[in-house]
């Protein structure tokens, strides 16, 4: 009765398939690597670089203004527009100037503030403020903006606080766009930042101190070189969500257009598809200028 | 080796678009008015086919699902077993796109919108005899410029309103009576102006032009020739200096009047309404210019798969009744005036209804075209108007 000998027993669960693909698998690594990166590989291939690319050929296509059809022959037309009416260098310049501004007013406003969770605050109060920073996220991106327009209006907060110094409310205007998105953006330079400094020792500090420095030198050459990568994630996030933002704008901005809503009118009111792409191309373009400026820094390495 | 296999990628993916975009070319592009495409009216209906794909504004289809008293598709169902699945558009260009996708009966297409529809044969003519309420519609809908060609209806009216003018009566000194109030320099509300966030816009501009500088000779805010286009975009040029918001959506409109950033500007009575309940001291008023509007049309695909569905729809949503209920809700007109034995006392005093000199001052949108009502062929199509719309707010 107990003829069968232990050999014969099944050895793992997997049928025979299943044990010959594993041996497969085992034998080549290269099949293993390939199956398992297959489908993130797909998805950043299709449905990323795909569509960026469905996007840039679009961008040379046209429509029929009659019927609103779709023409799929190459030309020129949106870019010659796009270049040679000085409109869209007006609105490119200015959501440019818009993004720069909102980032250096966030960094300004986040670097003190990262400083101070990584560096002062107790172990038990930084866990608080980071669940401070962090909190704002938790609301509808719709409803702060709402509220700065709310802000912002005739007899609102802003003139309630300004009237008595005499400084005007920016009312519904670029200024009060750069304000609203300076806030809507200040967590995701915040965070980037304190997690860059609390990985700066302490003793670095105490070192520069000891040997003299005072603390701009410190700041300039301690703190500054090992920080920068994190400075610069916090800056392309900041700089990147501004520029291709257009509820913000279209809330408080008053008149103000910035790129995203020359999109979306493009796409919305003049169903113009490819010159909404051509459009499109533009912020894309920058922000690979920019990255590629960051990269020669060496910066990029250290992220 | 990774550099290789980068480039594979990247070549492969782009192989695979291209091979995708290949087929379907073979449009040209036309500068030159279209032919209406003819496409075959139906003549008789039958039996309904038990489902009703639609394209409409939000609050035109009610099932309950804001409100469970506002309810016009549950009893239609009833009456004519047509289940009705609706798709809520938010632009008149969304309603185009969705319409050439083939898979809807019917849309609520503003005048913006219903010429495009029409030429590039996405809607059939409509045959009135069989849709009795159209007999009851108001006269002045009927084969209008934004819902027929060449006298052949391409759909049956829905309702329509006026964009009036409305402003701040404590901040102004004196009612306006024209819309220079919102045009010219020196005006009282210089800094507190809006504007409507639409190239159609333009057509506001024209229309002001049309009564103040006859020497260019507009007929027709919707047919511009260049020089009277030119003329109406510098206006709005001009305009843009002392205009504190362009609005979309109403909600910031009804915030901006009761909160006193804007003081004069383009409006819809249904938001003058809200704003009033609101406490705001605004009032509203046609100008001795006219005034623009919409108008809205149910149309049908000229592939619809549920056609009969169809025409006892849009049967149904002109009846008093429905009308009634739909006029109320979306806060407009009525396009079957019969429906005035069924509102709330006032109602249709508020807007105008069978008030037909009042809308005879309105110039309802239409879609803007090269063919202009002369003949001509040289009036400035819609494209450009956006492109203008962009250069105006700079």
């Amino acid at each position: 009765m107990t003829t069968t000998s232990v050999t014969d027993r099944p050895e793992a669960p997997a049928g025979p398939t299943g044990h010959r693909l594993s041996a497969l698998l085992h034998n080549r690594p290269g099949l293993r690597l390939g199956g398992l990166l297959a489908g993130p590989v797909a998805w950043l291939g299709v449905v990323y670089v795909g569509s960026l690319v469905v996007l840039l050929i679009s961008a040379f296509w046209t429509i029929d203004t009659y019927t609103g059809a779709l023409i799929r022959s190459f030309t020129l037309t949106n870019f010659e527009t796009l270049f040679t009416q000085s409109v869209y260098w007006h609105i490119i310049g200015r959501t440019v100037a818009i993004a720069l501004a909102v980032t250096v007013f966030d960094f300004l406003l986040a670097m003190p503030m990262a400083f101070f969770m990584a560096k002062v605050a107790s172990p038990r109060s930084r866990r608080w403020l980071v669940v401070a920073i962090l909190t704002p996220l938790w609301s509808n991106y719709l409803v702060k903006a709402y509220a700065w327009l709310v802000m912002f209006s005739n007899g609102g907060l802003i003139d309630w606080v300004t009237k008595p110094f005499g400084v005007g409310n920016p009312g519904l205007s670029t200024t009060a766009t750069v304000i609203t998105l300076a806030y809507l953006w200040l967590p995701y330079m915040v965070l980037p930042l304190f997690a860059g400094l609390e990985r700066l020792p302490d003793s670095m500090l105490e070192a520069s101190g000891d040997l003299g420095a005072r603390p701009w030198y410190t700041f300039r050459h301690a703190v500054l070189p090992i920080v920068t990568p994190a400075i610069l994630a916090g800056c392309i996030t900041t700089f990147s969500l501004s520029l291709g933002d257009y509820i913000a704008v279209s809330i408080v901005g008053g008149t103000t257009q910035m790129i995203g809503n020359v999109i979306l009118s493009n796409v919305g009111s003049a169903n113009n598809l490819p010159f909404a792409a051509a459009l499109a191309i533009v912020p894309a373009v920058i922000m690979l200028v920019l990255l590629a400026a960051v990269r020669r820094t060496g910066a990029l390495d250290a992220m | 080796m990774k550099r290789r296999w980068l480039r594979l990628a990247a070549v492969s993916a782009v192989a695979l678009t291209l091979a995708a975009c290949g087929g379907g070319g073979g449009t040209t592009p036309s500068g030159k008015p279209a032919a209406v495409p003819s496409i075959p009216m139906k003549q008789s209906i039958g039996k309904g086919e038990g489902q009703l794909n639609l394209i409409a504004w939000a609050g035109y289809v009610e099932s309950g699902q804001d409100d469970p008293k506002v309810d016009w598709v549950h009893p239609f169902t009833q009456q004519t077993g047509c289940h009705v699945n609706v798709k809520v558009a938010g632009t008149s260009d969304e309603m185009v796109t969705l319409m050439r996708t083939g898979q809807y009966d019917g849309v609520s297409a503003s005048g913006d919108a219903s010429l495009r529809l029409i030429y590039g044969g996405i809607v059939a003519p409509v045959n009135t005899k069989l849709v009795p309420n159209y007999a009851d519609v108001a006269p002045y809908l009927k084969d209008a410029a934004w819902n027929s060609v060449n006298g052949q209806m391409y759909g049956i009216p829905h309702g329509y309103g006026a964009n009036v003018l409305m402003w701040r009566s404590d901040k102004l000194p004196s009612a306006p009576d024209s819309w220079s109030v919102v045009f010219e320099k020196n005006s009282p509300a210089t800094g507190h102006i809006t504007a409507y966030d639409s190239p159609i816009y333009i057509a506001d501009a024209a229309l002001y032009l049309k009564a103040h500088n006859p020497s260019l000779g507009i007929t027709n805010p919707y047919e511009l020739t260049q020089k009277q286009f030119d003329a109406s975009v510098n206006l709005l040029k001009q305009q843009n200096a002392m205009v504190h918001d362009y609005w979309s959506n109403y909600l910031n409109e009804v915030h901006a009047f009761k909160a006193g950033d804007d003081w004069a500007g383009t409006s819809w009575q249904v938001i003058a309404n809200t704003a009033q309940s609101e406490g705001a001291p605004v009032k509203t008023i046609v100008p001795s210019e006219g005034s623009t509007g919409w108008s809205d049309t149910w149309m049908i695909a000229s592939h619809a798969q549920h056609p009969n569905c169809m025409y006892k729809w849009m049967n149904w949503i002109a009846s008093p009744q429905v009308q009634a209920q739909v006029a109320q809700w979306f806060g407009e007109a009525p396009a079957n005036p019969k429906a005035c034995a069924y509102t709330e006392k006032g109602f249709c005093q508020t807007y105008h209804v069978k008030d037909y000199a009042y809308y005879k001052r309105v110039a309802f949108w239409a879609t803007p075209i090269p063919s202009c009502g002369n003949g001509q062929n040289n009036c400035v199509d819609y494209s450009k108007w956006t492109q203008a719309w962009t250069d105006i707010k700079g």
